[in-house]
């Protein structure tokens, strides 16, 4: 079976073909959502910017030029719409999981590891990471973006990329060691 | 471990989280892989990183997924949105990519066929002319029709997905056309009408003519 390019959605988007805005929406939204979620931590702003990345798409389809590709090209907007919001956000808007993190700090280490397991603690970290961490390793693991596409969407240098995500793991890392679990690294 | 290893290995250890994700080049792959077999401890650190993006994508998995309301919530917003025209001309890219993505794998094997017999034909033609005017001795004046395959008036052409290379060939000799590049991607192929240049209006006199045969799927002037 042969699937339609999302080049060739972009431009049936172009000439107005709503239909093709419907496939294009199907095929990415789940992971543009997940992707602002990680991002603004709440739900209902995530599900709202998700319209909003969606309808740049429809607004700016006749300008992409082809140069990244759709999917990169629909996560910088995704990423500009989330820090536009958070910037908006009052700092005492703390959601429920904010709150949660800053109360699971205080758990005793020992307490930490013996409730739950090694992937677990590891996920609870990756929660844990700054935004500007939480971003690159979400979308070099998850999104799975290049160097060169991750240098895109953030807009910071191909090296500043290595490096920032060498310090989101190592910070990881720490945030184990925390927990009880030492990975003799770094 | 000298100043040059230490930063070759840094190097490696930060291309970790792309080789564990697939997405290095084959050339960068292939050097992480090298070191990772002679080096154990960068290989314990690479079962680190596959750990870490094994949980980062469970943990992304478990986000879930938005409502139907983000959809209605979309396409609400694009129906308040000023009606928009259709386009008129899509850019070129964007049109071969849609030509691309139409093709049918029979009508690619049809038309690989088809471009396999036309330059054939092409070649034992060129090969006859050639031989023919090397017997007669003769020589060519600055103005006659030339057999370099660049010079000419061309057509791009894809052949319909009922076409059978029998139809193709007696297409190209009905209308004295050769190949005069191709099969490009997307079953493509540039097509010499006539051995000069001609006005436009010709050309696309001729493009309307081929165009009515049913082995055309789509034809366009090209240079």
């Amino acid at each position: 079976m042969q699937t339609t390019s999302d080049e060739v959605l972009i431009a049936r988007i172009a000439g107005g073909d709503r239909l093709a805005m419907q496939v294009l929406f199907a095929r990415h939204h789940v992971r543009v959502y997940r992707f602002v979620l990680r991002l603004v931590r709440n739900e209902a702003t995530a599900e709202d910017l998700i319209s909003d990345v969606f309808l740049d798409v429809w607004r700016q389809a006749g300008k992409f030029e082809g140069r990244s590709a759709v999917s990169t090209w629909m996560l910088s907007i995704a990423r500009f719409k989330a820090l536009s919001a958070l910037r908006r956000r009052p700092e005492q808007e703390l959601d429920d999981e904010t709150a949660e993190q800053i109360e699971d700090q205080s758990d005793d280490p020992e307490v930490a590891l013996a409730k739950k397991d090694k992937a677990a603690v590891l996920r609870q970290a990756l929660s844990k990471l700054s935004a500007e961490h939480r971003e690159i390793v979400d979308l070099v693991y998850y999104h799975e973006k290049s160097v060169e596409e991750v240098a895109g969407i953030v807009g910071i240098p191909e090296a500043t990329v290595k490096t920032r995500m060498f310090y989101a793991r190592k910070k990881l890392s720490e945030l184990l060691k925390e927990q009880g679990i030492d990975r003799g690294w770094p | 471990m000298n100043t040059t290893n230490k930063e070759t290995h840094s190097n490696i250890e930060e291309l970790l989280p792309w080789h564990a994700a697939g997405t290095l080049s084959r050339r960068d792959a292939q050097r992480v892989e090298e070191a990772l077999a002679g080096d154990p401890e960068l290989a314990r650190r690479f079962a680190m990183v596959r750990e870490e993006l094994g949980e980062t994508i469970l943990l992304n998995e478990t986000l879930g997924a938005p409502s139907a309301h983000a959809m209605e919530n979309l396409f609400a917003k694009i129906d308040a949105e000023p009606a928009r025209k259709p386009a008129v001309s899509l850019n070129l890219a964007a049109r071969v990519s849609e030509f691309f993505a139409s093709l049918s794998p029979r009508t690619l094997a049809w038309s690989a066929s088809a471009a396999a017999i036309a330059i054939l034909l092409q070649a034992g033609l060129i090969a006859t002319v050639m031989i023919k005017e090397k017997s007669a001795g003769g020589y060519e004046t600055a103005s006659a029709p030339s057999t370099d395959p660049g010079v000419g008036a061309f057509t791009l052409i894809r052949f319909a997905p009922q076409a059978t290379s029998d139809d193709i060939t007696k297409f190209f000799e009905a209308n004295k056309l050769q190949v005069a590049a191709g099969p490009m991607a997307g079953g493509f192929y540039k097509v010499r009408v006539a051995v000069t240049g001609l006005p436009k209006a010709e050309l696309a006199r001729i493009v309307k003519k081929l165009q009515e045969d049913k082995v055309v799927g789509f034809i366009a002037t090209t240079e």
